[in-house]
């Protein structure tokens, strides 16, 4: 259920939202709402409609991914203070990797269509939205980039890796 | 006075497994047990008789002169040479050799290490000294990164420094299956969760280089000056007495003006591909 009374307070206590106004925080708000999810609780999985974006406040989320005849693997983990959900932004509007609870964790969960409306009325609202998501992405490219290059493995396999075209 | 480039014999007393490529070899000089001084950060030339030496850090206590500890992942001929060693053989030593991790530079400070796979082994002795020395230092922070969660180097170390409260241990892997229950992501990921004081902090970074450019970059942002910063740097060296010119580095030369190096003073060379 969406509670709109209080989110704007709570949405002003996550780092995503530093420096926001806090007439453009309460707009968002109205698309707002707390979830918890309990330790392994799947957030959503993959090829799921992508209905809605994440705010950790409390606890720790592993991005996961599975294929058939492979162990599933943890992408990354995330945690408090940290967002995830970029799907919402990019049709077909599906979740491309599961998201699973790692412990207890608290979330505020924005809601897609709500938030979707909100920055097509407002667009100076999406690119104070955009400001704060670009920057995590960027950023999250980035660690994955570094995270392929296997810098720990053996010399060697890096190396007979990377001759591999 | 000892000539450098004689290895003094030492005798192997022990031979820890620590990782399925990685091992801890325990040493005392082989005519009796005779102290041997050292400065966390420094290395040896350990000499596998008949195959060659490498460079490797000493990852022991330097409060405790009596046996000479070194942790060696096997990559290539001579390391792989250095897993055969067992209780009672002997090995070559030079050394110790290089500039030193900045301690008492650091006293007063929040001291912050970021480190990743083998190189927690170089900043083994900088942690024992600041933990035996704990009231000289303000928060202190260890981050460590591993390929996998089996590639963890002193695990159960780590995990005893985690539970005191004056220590702040965050570790984190690239890669995991879904029963890890720790972080998964790369080292730089940790700096921002962590609670120091970027304008009166310490860090020491020892790693691969290009994990110790993105670390850096990290504690940047952070507002990590590069005065602050001090990087081991781990090129090939031969003589490690500055003698042969193999580890120069633009001006300097790893084996004596390093390995480890305030950033700000390499800063403009450390993108340097090949020396
Ligand atoms: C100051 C210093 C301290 C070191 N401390 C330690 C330590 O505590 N523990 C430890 O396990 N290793 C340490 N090393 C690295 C170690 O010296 C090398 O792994 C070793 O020299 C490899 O020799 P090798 O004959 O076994 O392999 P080689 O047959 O010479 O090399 C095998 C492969 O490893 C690569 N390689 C070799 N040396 C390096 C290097 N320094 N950096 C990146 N790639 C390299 C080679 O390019 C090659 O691909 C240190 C190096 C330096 C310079
Ligand atoms: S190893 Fe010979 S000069 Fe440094």
């Amino acid at each position: 259920m969406v509670q709109i009374e209080g989110m704007g307070k709570e949405l002003a206590e996550h780092p995503f939202f530093d420096g926001m106004e806090s007439k453009d925080r309460e707009l968002l708000s109205g698309c707002a709402k707390n979830e918890v999810f309990d330790a392994d609780e799947y957030v959503f999985r993959e090829g799921e409609p992508a209905d809605k974006f994440y705010l950790i406040r409390h606890g720790t989320v592993a991005v996961e991914l599975h294929a058939p005849g492979h162990d599933p693997m943890v992408l990354e983990t995330l945690r408090k203070g940290d967002i995830f959900g970029w799907s919402w932004m990019v049709q077909p509007y599906t979740w491309t990797f599961d998201v699973r609870a790692v412990e207890l964790t608290r979330v505020i969960s924005l809601d897609a269509k709500c938030l979707r409306g909100k920055l097509e009325k407002d667009h100076s609202l999406g690119y104070e939205l955009f400001k704060r998501f670009i920057p995590v992405m960027a950023e999250r490219v980035g660690a994955a980039r570094l995270q392929l290059l296997d810098l720990y493995g053996q010399p060697a396999e890096r190396r007979s890796r990377s001759k591999k075209k | 006075m000892v000539d450098p480039m004689i290895p003094t014999p030492f005798k192997v007393t022990r031979v820890r497994r620590e990782l399925a490529d990685t091992f801890t070899l325990d040493l005392v000089p082989a005519e009796g047990r005779r102290p041997f001084a050292f400065q966390p950060g420094q290395f040896n030339m350990l000499y596998q008789f008949g195959i060659g030496e490498v460079p490797i850090s000493i990852s022991g206590d330097a409060a405790d002169g009596g046996v000479l500890v070194h942790t060696i992942r096997a990559v290539g001929g001579v390391s792989n040479a250095l897993t055969g060693l067992a209780a009672g053989d002997m090995v070559g030593v030079r050394g110790p050799f290089g500039s030193a991790w900045p301690m008492k530079e650091a006293e007063g400070a929040d001291v912050v290490i970021v480190t990743g796979g083998i190189g927690l082994a170089p900043l083994r002795p900088a942690i024992y000294h600041v933990l035996a020395n704990r009231k000289k230092y303000g928060r202190f922070i260890i981050l460590y990164g591993a390929r996998t969660p089996a590639d963890i180097l002193f695990r159960k170390e780590l995990e005893g420094w985690r539970s005191r409260i004056d220590t702040y241990v965050d570790v984190t892997v690239d890669a995991a299956g879904t029963e890890w229950q720790g972080n998964v992501g790369v080292v730089p990921k940790l700096i921002p969760r962590a609670d120091f004081d970027p304008a009166n902090a310490t860090v020491l970074v020892c790693g691969p280089e290009v994990m110790m450019r993105f670390t850096i970059q990290a504690l940047n942002q952070r507002g990590v000056g590069d005065d602050r910063i001090w990087v081991s740097m781990e090129r090939n060296m031969k003589c490690a007495v500055g003698f042969c010119g193999h580890c120069q580095f633009g001006p300097k030369f790893v084996c004596k003006d390093g390995p480890v190096f305030r950033f700000d003073t390499i800063r403009d060379i450390f993108q340097v591909r090949e020396i």
